[in-house]
């Protein structure tokens, strides 16, 4: 797979943080395998919106990345929710779902950005570098374009 | 069933299955299924509510089901492994999802359902309303299939009906 400049939190230095929500292992499994080439790390992993809003609470993840379909509670009440809790979270929907009203109600409901699977991770890349905004930055490895 | 509601299941498939395998895709193979649908492998299944219901089936033999998933995963799995069933399901869900977002752009209107593991051998006979179309998506680790099963749940007028090529 190929490797991005790392992404890091530009107060500390640190790896972005990442929770992960899907109902899908694999789902969830491809997206880490993907936000590692980012330089992140998986702060917390939920199957569903539910379990993803209590995860919040635990890991305050510098990014969220959320399905739309999944039983109990769906992505896009799960992030309204976490909103309204946290109005800094920043909640990228992650979906094969990308249909403009899906994409607007999650957009309303608090989330930052959309991407459609499946993920391409120079998309998702460049779509986290815009939602962290000033609070990340790209950490050129020692030495690089020597 | 009209193919202007198949062909976005076909791009997506090819959308999906290309990207993920990293190997073009091809169609091998088109037919009805006139009989109950007998499973192949390890399959999964997504109900489709709203305008046009129904449902699709992704299924793969046990052998090509565990290459395509070790691909996925970067490592050999054991057949008996978890990520094996998951990995047929997400990549339904994902070019079901696909397909749908084609079909809304469309005018129509859909509400897809997660994906659940299809286990039992049979399904139902496919019906004059739900006719059930059989697409044999040929990759490099094996074939593909994808038995899709859709009915128009309200009479189509004007825009849809164009969509739908009535």
């Amino acid at each position: 797979m190929e490797q991005f400049a790392s992404l890091k939190r530009s107060k500390d230095g640190q790896p972005v943080r990442y929770l992960m929500v899907d109902d899908s292992v694999f789902a969830r499994k491809n997206l880490a395998r993907i936000v590692e080439t980012f330089g992140g790390q998986v702060a917390g992993e939920a199957g569903d919106g539910m379990t993803a809003i209590t995860e919040y609470d635990r890991t305050n993840p510098d990014i969220v990345l959320m399905d739309i379909t999944m039983p109990q509670m769906e992505g896009i009440e799960a992030a309204e929710k976490i909103v309204a809790q946290h109005p800094e979270a920043r909640i990228v929907m992650v979906s094969s779902v990308g249909y403009q009203e899906n994409i607007v109600a999650a957009l309303q409901r608090g989330a930052r950005h959309f991407v459609q699977k499946p993920v391409k991770p120079e998309v998702l890349y460049e779509v986290i570098k815009y939602v962290l905004g000033e609070d990340g930055a790209v950490a050129h490895a020692a030495g690089a374009g020597a | 069933m009209k193919m202007k509601l198949i062909q976005p299941f076909i791009n997506a498939a090819d959308a999906v299955l290309a990207q993920g395998l990293q190997s073009p895709m091809s169609i091998g193979n088109l037919s009805m299924e006139q009989e109950a649908y007998r499973r192949k492998g390890v399959a999964a299944l997504v109900a489709i509510t709203g305008d046009i219901e129904g449902r699709i089936v992704f299924d793969l033999d046990p052998e090509t089901a565990l290459r395509v998933a070790s691909h996925f995963a970067g490592a050999d799995l054991p057949e008996s492994d978890d990520l094996v069933r998951e990995t047929v399901c997400e990549l339904a869900n994902q070019v079901t999802g696909n397909a749908v977002t084609t079909l809304n752009d469309q005018g129509f209107h859909f509400r897809v359902h997660p994906p659940v593991l299809h286990t039992s051998e049979h399904g139902p006979i496919s019906t004059e309303d739900t006719e059930a179309l059989v697409i044999c998506c040929e990759t490099d680790r094996g074939s593909v299939f994808m038995n899709i099963a859709l009915r128009y749940n309200v009479p189509l007028s004007g825009d849809l009906a164009a969509a739908a090529g009535e």
